[in-house]
Parts: C-alpha cells; structure tokens; sequence
C-alpha cells in the first residue's frame, strides 16, 4: 500500500505518455528561459497520465523527465525526474482519494471526475513548489522576503496561469481513447503558440525598453552633468514604488514615468538651462513650463495612464509653493509625489556644474529635513530604506570634456571654484537644519531649495541660484 | 438586430484609427451613403449580414434543435465577443468567440447521443451570440470592426455548411482519427479562406498589392489560427465524452492564449505609441515644424503601400520616418525652420549619422537606423555603398515634399513641389518613388 495501486496500468499507454511527455518538457525549456511565467505544458501532460494510468504510473512518467533531450547535469536531471515523480504521485493519490478513477474517463465520469482532477493539479502545484522552493533555499538562491511582507499578487497569477494550462491535462485523458495520439498534438498546439507569444512579447518589452531608454538619454545630451539622470530616476522611482508594496505593472509605469520626466525640458531653450547667473522672471517661466510640455508629449502613450500625472506634477511640494499648479498634500498624485523624491536625491548625489556630489548619507539627512514640507514623508523613508537595502549607484562624473557645453569662460570658472565651494555649502545647510526643522523659519532649507533652481535647470554657481530662487520665491 | 448593424456596417468607416493606417492623409471627403470607397469590404459585410439574418429566420420559424446546447454555445460565444482583442496592425479578434463557434459547428455529440443540428442554427447561434456580445461594447460606444466581426460569422458558416451535412451523410457519432483528420481539414480550409478574405480587404484599405497582403495575412494570422482551430477541434472531441460540462473546463486553456496575445499586442501598441510620442521631442525643442515627423511618416506609408513593402518593414519605415530627424537633437541650435531639404549637404548628412547613432544605441531597431543613416543620399547612393535601401528614398522624398509644401500648403503648392521633386528625379529622388507620392496624393 506504501507504493501502489499498481491496478489500471496499461504498458502501451504509459509509455506512449512517457514519450509525450519527454518531448514536451524538452521542447518547452528550449523555447523559453528566464520567462516569469512558470508554464509548462510537460506538467499538463503530467496529470494526464494521473488520469489514464493512476499515481505509480504518473510517477513512472514524471520520472521519465530525467531523460530529456537537453543538455542538463546529472544531479539535475535527478532532481527534475524525483520532483516529477513526487509531484505526480502525491496528486495521483488525492486524486483517487477523492473519488476519481483511473482509466480512460467514460462519457460517465463527467461532471464527476472534474472535482478530483482539479484537487491532483493543485496538489501537482503545491508540491512541486514546495520542493523547487526547498531546493532554492538550500542553494541560497532567494533571500527570505525581508520586512514580512511578501508579495502574492505575482506568484498568484502565475500559478493561476499555469493551472489553466493544467486543465487541459483532463482534455488529453478525454480524448485519449477516441483518437489517441491526435489529442495530445491538439492540445500542445496552443500551448506552444502561447509560449511562443510569451517569447516575443518578451522580446518587444525589451526593445521597447532599450528605445525609450536611449530616446531619454538622447534628450538629456545637452547638458553633460545630467547624463544618466533620466535612468537613475527611473531606478529610484521604482524602489520607492516596490518598497510601498505596488503591484508590480504599477512599478513599471512608474519607472517609465520617472524615465520621462525631463522630457519636457527640451522645450525650453538651451540658453536659459545652461545659463549662469541670475534668471530673469521671464526665464524662470519658462522653465515652470517644462512638466506640462514633458506631459503633452507623452500623454499619448496609453499605457501609462495615472503615471502620467507623475510627470505633470513631480515639481509640486506639499506646502503647496510648487508648480505647475501649486498642489497641496495629498492632492499631489501618488507617482508624482514618488517621482519627485526620487529625482532631488539623485542630484544631490550627482555632480552639477556648480557642486560636487553629495554622500548618500547627506543626501538622505536632507530630504528628511525636508519631508513635511516638500516631500511626502512616506515616500522618504520608502527610499531610505530601499537604498539602505539595495544601495545607491552614484554616478561617477569626473570633469566634462573640455568645451563639451556652454561658453568656455563659464567652464572655467566652474571648474576652479567647483571643488572649493563644495565644502562650505554642505556645512552651511547641515548647520542651519536644526533651525530649519525646529520652527517654519521664513527660510526653510537652503539645499533643497537650491535643489529647485537645480532641478529647473539653472546650472548657475551657487550664490547666483540662490538669488535666483529667492526671486522666483518671493513672486 | 442584425439589419441594424448590416445597415450601419455598409457605410460606416469603422474605428477612428491613430497612426498611418488611418488613411494616407487625413483629409476625406464626405461622400454619399451608397458610394464608398471599399466596396468589397461592403459586399462581404452585407452579405454575410443578410445571410445571418436568413438563418436566424429560417431557424426561428423551424425551431430550434437541442435548444439548451445551442444556448450554451451561444452563451460562450457572447463570452468571447465580449473579451475581443486588438492585434497589431488593427486586427481584431475573438479567439474564445471563434474557437466556440467552431466547436458547435463541428460538433457531433454531447455524452449522451448524436446531435443533429442544421448549419442554418450553427450560423444563427453564432451571429446571435455575437450580436449579444458586442452589445456592451457599442453602448459603450467601442463598436467592432465590422468587417471583422463579419469574417468571424464567414468563417463559421463556412466550416458548417461543409461539415454538417457529412455528419449524417458519414454517420459520425465519437470521436474517431477520420473524424478529427476532417476536422482537422476542413478547420484549415476555413482558415486559409478566411486569411485570403482579409487580404483583400487589407489591400483594399491600405490600396497595397494582394500578393503583399495575402503573404502579411498569412504570416499575421498563424498564432491565432493554430490556437482557435486546434481548440475548436479539441473542445468538439472532447465535449462527446465530458458533455457540457467539459465546454467551460476546456476553454479555460484558450483563456491564457488570449491573455498571451493581448500582453503582446499591448506592449507592441505601447512601443509604437511610445516612439510616436517622443517622435515629438523635436518638435518641442523647436528642431522642426508643428507634425513635421507624423506627416512624413503618414506620407511615407501611403508611399510604400503603393509600392508593396511587407507589414514589418512598414513598421520599420514608419519607425524611421518617426525619428528621421532625431540626430537634429544633437545640433545646439535649431537650423531654421527645422527644415533639412535647405540645409547644406554636409549639414543634412551630419544630422542624419547622428541620428543613427542615436538609434543604434537602442541595439534593437538596426534596420531602422540604417534606413535613416542613408535617408539624405542621392539616388547612386555615396561612396561605394550603391543605392540606399527603398526606405531612406521613400523618407528622402517625403520629407522633401513635407518641408517644402510646410503644414498648410494648397493643392496648387503641393502641384509645383511635386513639380520640382520630379525635376531631380535623374540625380536626387527615385522616380519610382515621387510617381507613387503623385498616386498618393491624387487620391486625396
């Protein structure tokens, strides 16, 4: 009884789906690697043959999956065919347990053996699993989800996925006795079409991707200090995204979102982004225009829908003195209030024409300062942690190839008092902090609103911008 | 029901479509109900609109047989109606739809005994369960493809009228390797039919050559008609042994194909939208001209639908003729009025490496970026290279004809441009390509 029911075990049968079997499985691997997806049409093979020749012959078939034409090492092909066999054994067993029998089902047997059959597939499901879940413990290869919080959404819609492709194991038992080998060739024949589709729409997700990434990248040649800026967002906006728990596509648009949210600066003239001193009130107006500008021209791309937001807002502040439309609180939408943290730390920590680069750990003391009043305080901490967790790519700028942009007058100067500056400025903000969060001073940070020139893209020293935003400030 | 939409398909123009599949250009001219300019998509939707109709009358008035499995069927039909999808290149189907209306078409008994319906009831279930799922998407004012919707219930038919009389004639009753092996045929027959009928209506819509079309068609409607055939046999099969019940367990699979086609079809509709969208970074920056980039490319696919370029490298061209003027980003100031015909030639071929070099960073739209690479070179092409590839003559003409004629020219502007593009046809412009621009334009 340990083994057993031997009983209902036709030869010609099983080995019929062994074969089947086998050329599923290696069929299927072949085709896609690396796909989230975990479909396989060898496992509605699999429970197929729980159907027609009982557990010990289901076993016999997952067993079979060690000789897969692939090349594989020997402890895998071992591991494979055990899980296999185990797998297929356990749902075999719930399914006779539950009433179902072995052996071609009969016009009979329906509705009946519907119950039992999708009691084996989730069995299937579960131990299988559990048992690659083990394997992949020991290995090390997956970290425990840390923080307790671990995301079902995914997995669930992929083991839905694949227990849909599993049904169709019942459709191949059905038809077994009527037209034998035919059935399995018309039930694998959408199953290859769907991975196939898989495979490409793969492919297209990543060529859209690549092109997108180099359109932004394209955008921001102008100014050299800005390279990579457009990605590091993108980067920064999805950690945020994912630490608050967002369902993965949302993390996605988001990370579009924070790929394009300078897209609208090249609409504003090249002179007013990269000139040094102080902006007149018409230039300043100009630059204000840029998320509305970046959002026209994105706004056609359907997909991105509420992420769009993120674009036309990511300059608004939770006091309400941001723009385009002075915003307040909550009234800022989600991915904009994510976008815009992700964006003031990456130039903190990014070299401009004016600054060195900050440390991550000054940056992150600095949006803390400033969360309450500019920043959203949940979207900073998120970041705090993601970054704790998963560390932070600066970028590494040495000096801008000579002549690279602007007049070589202003490159000069930037060059020879860059460095020198560098260090007051970081002393002076950490100084005046205490003040700034201890009472709403009537000048709150220094940083962050010298962040706001920066971001606007006035890549003037620093004593310029300063004015500059005082100006823009007191209008 | 059906006069309804058989009237409202005779005349409507379907779905405002986005891109240069909408037409060349965008100007139509409001004809009179009876005159279109499709007329075999007409004939096919009407047809196949008054055959329903027929059917559904002739089934009514004779009553229907195994009244509850035709309502099951017809019931999954609406079902599948209702989750149609998109594909690429505005194609749309309803793989559950047609993979039930197969099913019922070919389908021999339900565990208990044989059934013995008409194909008249197979083509009435199917149109009315259609018409039921389409319902919502008109009063949510999505309305069909009527030309689609129309070659579902074709292809349907056609599948019935020749297997329903063969199940009695053959006496089948089980499944058996005969019967799946006529199944089988007969399902690639309807699907080679119903492929041939969409090319033509293809060619028609987009005045492209048939040869062209049938072979996009063919290669367009593999996937879907390999998984709505193959389950539409495996539903009929299966459902003699499992009976109705088996109907919903074995659709669930087909499910996952569709969910696999729609993700696909989405996220090639993002790219294109997205590569559209940005495609006005110039024009923001003030590099060129209101729509300069939609408008080549507009211009450029009627150019190469006139000259029969298969689907992909339309999209390639249209790709291209989106980001033709890319490498402009690279110039610190914009040249004037952004347009490339009067800038110099050394100038014209700066912005066009650039431009390429902008592209091939992407490592996956190298056609593309050759195409644009050599978009400024005369027609013996420059250096030893030979002849640019077809796609850079046709982007070299439209986009001369767009920055001379600008946003609002005239007929009589548009006549002299064309003029003077002709008269560089010996040295700069591929004639064959400013004959077709002249085709391109007469119909407007």
């Amino acid at each position: 009884m340990l083994i057993g029911p031997y009983t209902g075990i036709d030869l010609c049968t099983l080995v019929l789906i062994a074969i089947l079997f086998v050329v599923a499985e290696s069929i299927s691997t072949a085709v896609l690697t690396g796909v989230k997806a975990g479909i396989s049409p060898s496992s509605a093979v699999s429970l197929a043959a729980v159907v027609l020749v009982g557990p010990v012959g289901a076993a016999v078939v997952g067993f079979s999956s060690c000789f897969v034409i692939r090349r594989q090492s020997l402890v895998k092909r071992a591991f494979n065919g055990a899980q296999f066999a185990l797998a297929a054994y356990a749902a075999g067993h719930v399914y006779l347990l539950l009433g179902g029998t072995v052996g071609e089902p009969a016009r009979g047997d329906f509705p009946a053996i519907v119950l039992p059959y999708v009691a084996a597939v989730l069995a299937h499901s579960l131990v299988n699993s559990a048992l690659v879940g083990v394997l992949m413990w020991t290995l090390g290869a997956v970290r425990p989800p840390s923080g307790g919080r671990f995301h079902w959404q995914p997995l669930m819609a992929v083991e839905l996925t694949s227990m849909g492709y599993q049904m169709l194991g019942l459709a191949i038992a059905a038809v077994w006795g009527g037209v034998g080998l035919v059935a399995p060739l018309l039930v694998l024949l959408p199953l290859f079409i769907a991975r196939w589709t898989f495979a490409q729409q793969l492919d297209e997700t990543r060529a859209h991707e690549a092109t997108l990434a180099t359109l932004c990248q394209a955008v921001e040649t102008k100014d050299y200090y800005t390279r990579g800026h457009c990605m590091r967002v993108a980067e920064g906006a999805a950690m945020i995204a994912r630490e608050l728990g967002m369902p993965a596509e949302r993390v996605q648009k988001i990370r579009y979102a924070g790929m394009l949210h300078d897209i609208g600066k090249l609409g504003v003239p090249t002179k007013v982004l990269q000139k040094t001193g102080k902006l007149t009130e018409d230039e300043y107006a100009a630059i204000k225009l840029h998320p509305t500008r970046g959002y026209e021209i994105v706004r056609e791309i359907s997909f991105l829908d509420e992420a769009l937001a993120g674009i036309r807002h990511h300059h608004e502040r939770l006091d309400g003195r941001g723009y385009p439309m002075g915003l307040v609180g909550m009234e800022i939408p989600e991915s904009a209030r994510i976008i815009s943290v992700a964006d003031v730390f990456d130039c903190l920590t990014s070299t401009r024409s004016y600054r060195k680069a900050w440390s991550v750990e000054d940056a992150i003391v600095e949006l803390r300062a400033c969360a309450g009043t500019q920043f959203d305080p949940r979207m900073v901490e998120a970041l705090v942690r993601a970054v704790a967790r998963e560390g932070w790519e600066t970028p590494d700028i040495a000096e801008p190839p000579g002549g690279c942009y602007g007049s070589a007058a202003a490159e000069e100067v930037t060059r020879a008092r860059g460095p020198k500056e560098e260090e007051p400025v970081v002393s002076d903000t950490s100084a005046e902090r205490p003040a700034a969060s201890g009472t709403p001073s009537p000048r709150p940070e220094g940083a962050a609103e010298e962040i706001a020139a920066d971001e606007a893209g006035a890549s003037a020293d620093t004593g310029a911008s300063a004015e500059a935003v005082t100006g823009g400030r007191d209008r | 029901m059906m006069t309804q939409r058989q009237s409202e398909g005779a005349h409507s123009s379907g779905p405002v479509l986005s891109g240069p599949e909408g037409g060349a250009l965008s100007h139509h001219r409001p004809r009179p109900i009876w005159r279109t300019s499709r007329p075999l998509r007409a004939v096919l939707v009407g047809a196949t609109g008054a055959g329903a109709l027929a059917a559904l009358v002739w089934t009514a008035a004779t009553g229907f047989v195994e009244p509850y499995v035709a309502l099951a069927f017809c019931l999954v039909v609406a079902a599948g109606e209702l989750a149609r999808i998109t594909l690429p290149g505005h194609r749309e189907v309803a793989p559950i739809a047609s993979a039930g209306a197969i099913s019922y078409a070919l389908l021999l008994s339900l565990g208990a005994g044989p059934l013995h319906h008409s194909a008249l009831q197979v083509v009435a279930v199917v149109a009315l369960g259609v018409a039921l799922g389409e319902l919502p998407h008109i009063a949510v004012g999505r309305g069909p493809r009527v030309e689609d919707v129309a070659r579902r219930v074709f292809a349907t038919a056609l599948v019935a009228v020749a297997f329903r009389p063969l199940v009695e004639r053959l006496d089948l009753s089980g499944p058996s390797v005969t019967a799946t092996l006529l199944m089988a045929t007969l399902v690639m027959f309807a699907w080679a039919v119903d492929s041939l009928t969409a090319a033509v209506l293809r060619a028609e819509r987009l005045r492209t050559r048939l040869a062209v079309a049938v072979r996009d068609e063919l290669r367009a409607q593999f996937a879907t008609g390999v998984a709505i055939g193959s389950s539409g046999v495996l539903i009929a099969l299966a459902c003699t042994v499992t009976g109705l019940a088996g109907l919903l367990v074995f659709i669930a699979p087909l499910l996952v194909s569709q969910v696999a086609f729609r993700r696909h079809a989405e996220v090639r509709r993002t790219y294109l939208e997205t590569v559209r969208a940005l495609s006005r970074v110039t024009e923001v920056g003030g590099y060129v001209e209101n729509g300069h980039s939609r408008r080549v490319s507009h211009l450029a696919h009627g150019i190469a639908c006139e000259l029969g370029l298969a689907e992909a490298e339309l999209l390639e061209l249209e790709y291209a003729a989106l980001m033709h003027d890319i490498g402009q980003l690279s110039l610190r100031e914009p040249i004037a009025a952004g347009a490339t015909v009067l800038a110099s030639p050394r100038e014209q071929r700066r912005i066009a490496e650039l431009g390429s070099a902008i592209i091939r960073e992407t490592g996956v739209l190298d056609n593309v970026a050759e195409t644009v690479r050599r978009q400024c070179e005369p027609l013996a092409g420059d250096g030893d290279e030979g002849v640019p590839p077809l796609g850079s003559r046709i982007i070299k003409v439209a986009n001369a004809f767009d920055d001379l004629v600008g946003e609002n020219g005239d007929a009589e502007r548009r006549t002299a441009v064309l003029e003077r593009l002709r008269m560089d046809t010996d040295s700069e412009y591929d004639p064959r390509v400013v004959d077709a621009l002249a085709t391109v334009l007469s119909r407007v």
